[in-house]
C-alpha cells in the first residue's frame, strides 16, 4: 500500500492541485526513471511485434493509453467494493471489456488499421502493464491519481515503442510513415545510389536489438544499475 | 460481509451483467457502421483487381461505392458455371470464408464483371474471389482475366496472419503486379494457372506460367499457388462457357 493513501482526517488540507508536484511525478516518472518497458521490462511482446511500422504502432499506442488511464479510474472507483478473493478476475473482466470497446470502435471507424493491427488489439488485455498497473497502484489510491499514474505509464511505453518503429521502419523498409525516405535521400545523393534497407529491422530481432540499444543509451545516462 | 461468499457471488454477477450491456450495446450501435466498413473494404478489394491501389486510396467512400455501382456487375455461379438465382443470393453477400467449408461442388461462386461506364456488355475484366491457407492462417484475394479469359489483368491478395516482412509482403503492389500478363492456359488449353516460385530475383518475363516469388516466404507463396490452381479450376467451367462465347462473337 502506498503512502500516498494515508489521509489525514484531522487536518483540513486544501484540495490539492489538479497537476500539483506529486501528481506531475506521477506521469512524468514512468518516462524515464520508472519507464514500464525499459525499466520495469514488462509489455515488451507488442513492443516486438507491431512496431514494423510507424502508423500501426501509433494506433496501438492510442489504444494502450485509452485502455490503461480509464482501467486504473475505473478499477479505483470500484477498489473498496472489490472482493479480494476474485480481485484479479475483477480487474480482468473490466480490462477485457475496455480492450473489446477498443477493439469495436476500430473497427467501425478505421477499419483499414483494425485489419493492420488485428490480433494484437486483443492482446492489450494481456500487456503486463495495464495488470500491473491496476495492481501496484489503482487497487490503493484515488481515481484521479491512478488515471494519471496510467496516463504516466503509457506515455512511457508509448515513447518507447514510437521509437523502436521509427527506426525499424527507417532502416527496414527506408520509410517514415509511410513516406519514402531512403528513395528521397538517395535521389540527392546521386543518380546510381541506392540506400539499401535492411531485412533485419523488419523482424523481431531487429526489435530486440533496437530495443536493447534504447535501454542501454537510457541506462547510461539514468545510472540506473539493477540490484 | 465484504468477503462473504454471498457478497462476492452477487458482485460477480452483477458485475458479469453490467460488462455484458455494455459490451452489447456497443455491439447493437456499432453494428452497421462496421458493417458497412467491411462491405467498402470489399469493394476496395475487388476494385484492386483492375484499378492501382494508388487510385483507390484517393478515392473517398461514397466515390468507391459510386463507381463499384457504375462498373461492376456481379453473379453467383455453381461449379458448373450455371448461374444461380434462387434463394434470393447476391455476389457481394457471398462469405467465401464461410463457403470454403462446404465441398467445393456446393458453393456459391461470385462473379464479378468489370464493364465500361453505363455500358454493361462491354466487358473489360471478369473478376474473381480466390480463397485459400497461407502459412499461418487464411489468404485470399480477387484476380481479374481479361476478356479472352486466358490473360491476367491484376490480381489483390490479402492475409489473416501471415508474417511481416514475408508471407505479409502478398499484399505489396509490386508481388502483385507480378502476374500482369501472365496466362492461365497453356498452348494445348489445359488450366495450369500461374506458379509462384522458390526463392526472388530471377527473370520469369519469357515464362507465362511463372513469377518470381518472396524470398523466405516459399510457403505462402505456394499457398497463393494452390488457391490460385483451386479457385480457377472451380470456376473453370464458367471461363471456358465464357471464352467460347466471345470466340464465336469474334467471329
Amino acid at each position: 500500500m502506498s503512502a500516498e493513501t494515508i489521509e489525514k482526517a484531522l487536518e483540513k488540507k486544501p484540495a490539492e492541485a489538479m497537476l500539483s508536484k506529486r501528481r506531475r511525478k506521477l506521469v512524468a516518472d514512468p518516462l524515464v526513471d520508472e519507464n514500464p518497458i525499459t525499466v520495469q521490462v514488462l509489455g515488451i511482446c507488442s513492443a516486438l511485434a507491431v512496431t514494423t511500422q510507424m502508423q500501426p504502432t501509433l494506433v496501438m499506442a492510442i489504444s494502450v493509453t485509452f485502455v490503461v488511464a480509464l482501467s486504473n479510474f475505473v478499477i479505483s472507483l470500484m477498489r473498496n467494493t472489490i472482493p479480494s478473493r476474485v480481485r484479479i478476475i475483477v480487474q480482468l473482466a473490466v480490462v477485457a471489456t475496455l480492450v473489446t470497446l477498443v477493439s469495436e470502435l476500430l473497427k467501425a471507424f478505421a477499419y483499414d488499421m483494425y485489419k493492420e493491427l488485428s490480433v494484437f488489439i486483443g492482446l492489450i488485455i494481456t500487456n503486463c502493464i495495464v495488470m500491473g498497473r491496476l495492481e501496484a497502484f489503482a487497487m490503493g489510491n484515488k481515481p484521479y491519481d491512478s488515471m494519471l499514474d496510467g496516463l504516466g505509464s503509457a506515455l512511457g511505453y508509448s515513447w518507447i515503442i514510437l521509437t523502436v518503429a521509427f527506426f525499424r521502419e527507417l532502416w527496414g523498409s527506408g520509410s517514415v510513415f509511410g513516406i519514402q525516405v531512403f528513395d528521397f535521400l538517395s535521389g540527392l545523393i546521386g543518380p546510381d545510389f541506392h540506400l539499401a534497407t535492411n531485412g533485419l529491422m523488419v523482424t523481431p530481432v531487429g526489435a530486440f536489438i533496437i530495443l536493447g540499444l534504447i535501454v542501454w543509451v537510457q541506462r547510461t545516462k539514468t545510472g540506473y544499475v539493477e540490484h | 460481509m465484504r468477503q462473504s461468499n454471498t457478497y462476492v457471488i452477487v458482485y460477480s454477477a452483477v458485475l458479469t451483467v453490467i460488462l455484458g450491456l455494455l459490451l452489447s450495446g456497443s455491439a447493437q450501435i456499432l453494428g452497421p457502421r462496421q458493417q458497412e466498413a467491411i462491405a467498402l473494404d470489399k469493394k476496395k478489394q475487388i476494385l484492386g483487381a483492375v484499378i492501382s491501389a494508388e487510385e483507390i486510396a484517393a478515392m473517398t467512400p461514397d466515390q468507391v461505392n459510386e463507381f463499384y455501382s457504375k462498373r461492376i456487375a456481379s453473379s453467383v455461379v455453381d461449379i458448373n458455371g450455371q448461374e444461380i438465382t434462387e434463394g434470393g443470393v447476391t455476389a457481394e453477400k457471398v462469405e467465401i470464408a464461410k463457403d470454403y467449408k462446404k465441398p467445393a461442388d456446393k458453393r456459391a461462386y461470385p462473379v464479378f464483371i468489370y464493364h465500361a461506364d453505363g455500358n454493361p456488355d462491354d466487358v473489360e475484366s471478369y473478376i474473381f474471389p480466390l480463397y485459400g491457407a497461407g502459412l499461418w492462417d487464411a489468404i485470399w484475394g480477387y484476380i481479374a482475366l481479361d476478356t479472352d479469359m486466358n490473360t491476367i489483368g491484376g490480381i489483390t491478395l490479402a492475409h489473416a496472419g501471415e508474417t511481416p516482412g514475408l508471407g505479409a509482403r502478398i499484399t505489396e503492389g509490386e508481388v502483385q503486379a507480378r502476374y500482369v500478363g501472365k496466362k492461365i492456359f497453356d498452348e494445348s488449353g489445359e488450366l495450369v494457372a500461374v506458379q509462384m516460385m522458390k526463392g526472388e530475383g530471377k527473370d520469369y518475363s519469357s515464362d507465362e506460367h511463372k513469377v518470381d516469388g518472396m524470398s523466405g516466404a516459399t510457403i505462402t507463396g505456394n499457398g497463393v499457388n494452390n488457391m490460385l490452381k483451386a479457385y480457377l479450376g472451380h470456376y473453370e467451367a464458367y471461363i471456358k462457357a465464357k471464352s467460347s462465347s466471345t470466340a464465336v462473337a469474334g467471329l
